[in-house]
């Protein structure tokens, strides 16, 4: 496969880089301290009318900007396809809801937060803002989030249905969704929670403007031991006619978890950091939990 | 790309029914499922009628036939993945599959995830056994998990249209060689978040609904889990027994009009309709009954039969809103719908559109009011609609 990477942009606890992909190498900066990271918002009056802005939660304000930053860059007015990748959506509008309907038992409940609850908010904001009425879809599984959004990306250029796509992997943490991960235990051994907003712009053919080459993508869920693992990745190379040798950098959470925190959809982080590196050729391995492992190969254009 | 993909089993759980069976039954019968709210825990008991799945979580647990795990009983899953496994399961085993050497994968949706459970979790004593299916893909996970399934997990939500959307994607996988069989659909149970905020929207009905009526007031809301059995060609031919449909056509449009609301000419659900169409190879002249999205709210159906209108006149193809029976469903009722869909194909079936009475005065058409088994079904269009303009078309075909 040969989808190129036309443009990225990245709203997320790393200072953002001047195109788009975050600035820093994974050497360049220091641990953040605590257990908890929080993404620097842009000043959002750049992308969205102030009168939108107030209106919007942080994460549509963040899934919104990165996208219109992504197609600013990118040169692309509407993509022929949107397609976002959130495990948990609008976390803060539906708390918001929830919490309402329960303290108020049911009664006089303003539908504000419910309309902007719902996963597809981001993605559906995006093509009403730009009037884009192509393909849209939204992915919401967990640790496979982005990795869906970005194989649906993947087929719809295959199939000639796309030329262009829009596609990102964004999260929030809220105060209260913080708390209940770090009861499920989550944030040990300097593990951080972390979130962010980060979208690409993929496109059919080469344009002066690409960034790399996306060449692979594969999943496997629950491996059950190391060795299975491996051979995963194995298979994933040879795939791909490739040795391990000829693989320049294999970018793991271990090298930019640190900068974005630990969330379901760093998986997007991570490849927008391994597109700004100079290497030739490198391979992302993305491990959320143990539960959901992703491999992405890049080439550099 | 452009592969045939078939169906090769069905399962369903809703209001009408526990299995493929109940479901066949309430429908050619004409037997409704929505009454006065029984089972879900609020206030608005009383004011809005639900078509509910008739049984209890201590009843679906039994149905489900899974053991209670070593540390939370059955009853304490989300009933959004005890009604997901139960229709999943029957969509498997409907049918001979020899999975070793298959690569088969689950492509689910649903819009709340877990929510039942974490309304406990808000309510009560914040226990974390009641949020650990709070995610989407986690309701998903549990039901792969014990269905023995795991070459390729995801999730959709895409409001109403999500699981059209999921089956779409499903098929996809197929088509491009990356998976030879795959359980598609949706699941979605009632609960407190999703009944307040439809009713913040103010678009439910206080009685039965009637979609497509000029008298219409809105939707019931319902819940229950769908799903097709989608197979490859060469795993279609080593089965023993005929598959049910083939999955001919499919387009995703957006409306990006409003998040809630669709245009008023329905431009996102003419282009997915179109765009399905157009993916088949078929003239709008093909289609034999159209399987309306249909809520019953007085936006949704001027939209949809406007676009209808554009897309088939003069000659309109026969159509119904099984939603007249189930309720809307939200995230599996893309799921439902393909099921009654494929059935229909089947059994050459044209259901009928329950309670309706009078045209709507923008229409040059009017739904099937009892139903129909006097001539063959080739082609069935299903449309499934949601919030944030998200529009999606499938259509079945004789295998």
């Amino acid at each position: 496969m040969k989808i190129y990477i036309r443009a990225i942009a990245s709203i997320s606890p790393a200072p953002a880089g001047p195109g788009g992909n975050p600035a820093v190498s994974a050497t360049d900066l220091a641990p953040a301290p605590g257990n908890r990271l929080t993404a620097i918002e842009p000043d959002y009056s750049a992308y969205i009318d102030a009168k939108s802005i107030r209106r919007m939660s942080r994460i549509v304000k963040m899934g919104v900007a990165a996208a219109f930053q992504c197609l600013q860059e990118a040169e692309v007015a509407v993509p022929d396809a949107i397609i976002t990748g959130t495990a948990y959506g609008c976390l803060g509008d539906t708390e918001v809801f929830l919490s309402r309907l329960i303290g108020q038992q049911e009664e006089a409940l303003s539908p504000t937060a419910f309309i902007q609850s719902t996963h597809n908010t981001v993605g559906a904001h995006i093509a009403l803002m730009l009037q884009c009425t192509g393909y849209n879809n939204t992915f919401v599984h967990r640790g496979f989030s982005f990795e869906s959004a970005l194989l649906d990306a993947v087929m719809l250029i295959q199939e000639g249905e796309a030329k262009t796509v829009l596609t990102g992997g964004l999260d929030e943490i809220t105060d209260a969704s913080h708390a209940i991960l770090e009861r499920f235990g989550l944030y040990k051994d300097g593990v951080a929670d972390g979130e962010g907003a980060t979208f690409f712009l993929l496109a059919s053919g080469p344009s002066a403007k690409d960034h790399a080459i996306l060449e692979g993508l594969d999943t496997f869920y629950k491996p059950s031991t190391t060795a299975e693992i491996e051979s995963r990745i194995d298979r994933f190379l040879s795939a791909h006619s490739l040795k391990k040798e000829d693989i320049d950098l294999v970018l793991t959470g271990a090298d930019y978890k640190h900068l974005c925190g630990e969330y379901p959809t760093a998986s997007a982080f991570g490849l927008a950091m391994a597109v700004g590196m100079k290497k030739d050729r490198i391979l992302i391995h993305n491990n959320y939990l143990n539960i959901h492992h992703s491999l992405m190969l890049i080439t550099k254009c | 790309m452009s592969a045939p993909v078939y169906i090769a089993g069905l399962g369903v759980i809703s209001a009408i029914g526990r299995n493929v069976a109940e479901n066949l039954h309430a429908l050619e019968s004409g037997e409704a499922g929505m009454q006065a709210i029984r089972y879900l825990d609020t206030v608005h008991r009383g004011e809005f009628p639900l078509a509910e799945v008739k049984a209890s979580n201590e009843e679906l647990a039994a149905l489900t036939g899974v053991p209670d795990g070593k540390r939370m009983t059955l009853s304490n899953v989300s009933r959004t993945a005890l009604l997901s496994f139960i229709a999943a399961k029957e969509a498997l085993e409907s049918v001979d599959l020899k999975r070793s050497g298959l690569r088969v994968g689950m492509v689910s949706a649903n819009t709340v995830g877990g929510m039942d459970k974490t309304e406990a979790f808000y309510r009560k004593k914040e226990r974390l056994r009641d949020v650990i299916l709070h995610e989407c893909g986690s309701v998903t996970e549990w039901v792969a998990d014990r269905l023995g399934i795991s070459d390729q997990l995801t999730t959709i939500n895409t409001a109403c249209s999500s699981s059209a959307n999921a089956i779409f994607f499903a098929a996809r996988l197929i088509r491009h060689g990356l998976l030879d069989a795959v359980v598609a659909g949706g699941t979605d149970s009632l609960t407190r978040f999703t009944l307040n905020g439809f009713n913040t929207l103010m678009i439910l009905d206080r009685e039965y609904c009637m979609p497509f009526d000029e008298d219409r007031r809105g939707l019931n809301l319902g819940e229950g889990a769908g799903y097709v059995l989608l197979v490859s060609e060469r795993v279609a031919a080593s089965l023993k027994t005929a598959p049910v449909a083939r999955l001919s056509g499919f387009c995703n449009r957006n409306d990006a009009f409003h998040q809630t609301a669709s245009s008023p000419d329905g431009r996102g659900s003419f282009m997915a309709m179109q765009g399905a169409l157009e993916s088949s190879g078929l003239q709008p002249s093909d289609i034999d009954y159209i399987n309306l999205h249909g809520t019953g709210t007085a936006n949704n159906d001027l939209a949809e039969g406007t676009a209808i209108d554009r897309l088939f006149h003069p000659s309109y193809p026969p159509m119904s809103s099984t939603k007249s029976f189930t309720g809307h469903t939200l995230g599996a009722s893309g799921g439902i719908e393909a099921v009654f869909s494929a059935l229909s194909v089947q059994k050459d079936l044209i259901y009928p559109n329950l309670r309706w009475k009078t045209a709507m005065k923008e229409l040059p058409f009017t739904p099937e009011t009892s139903l129909i088994k006097d001539r063959p079904i080739r082609h069935v269009l299903s449309n499934s609609f949601g919030f944030g303009g998200n529009c999606s078309s499938l259509i079945f075909s004789k295998p």
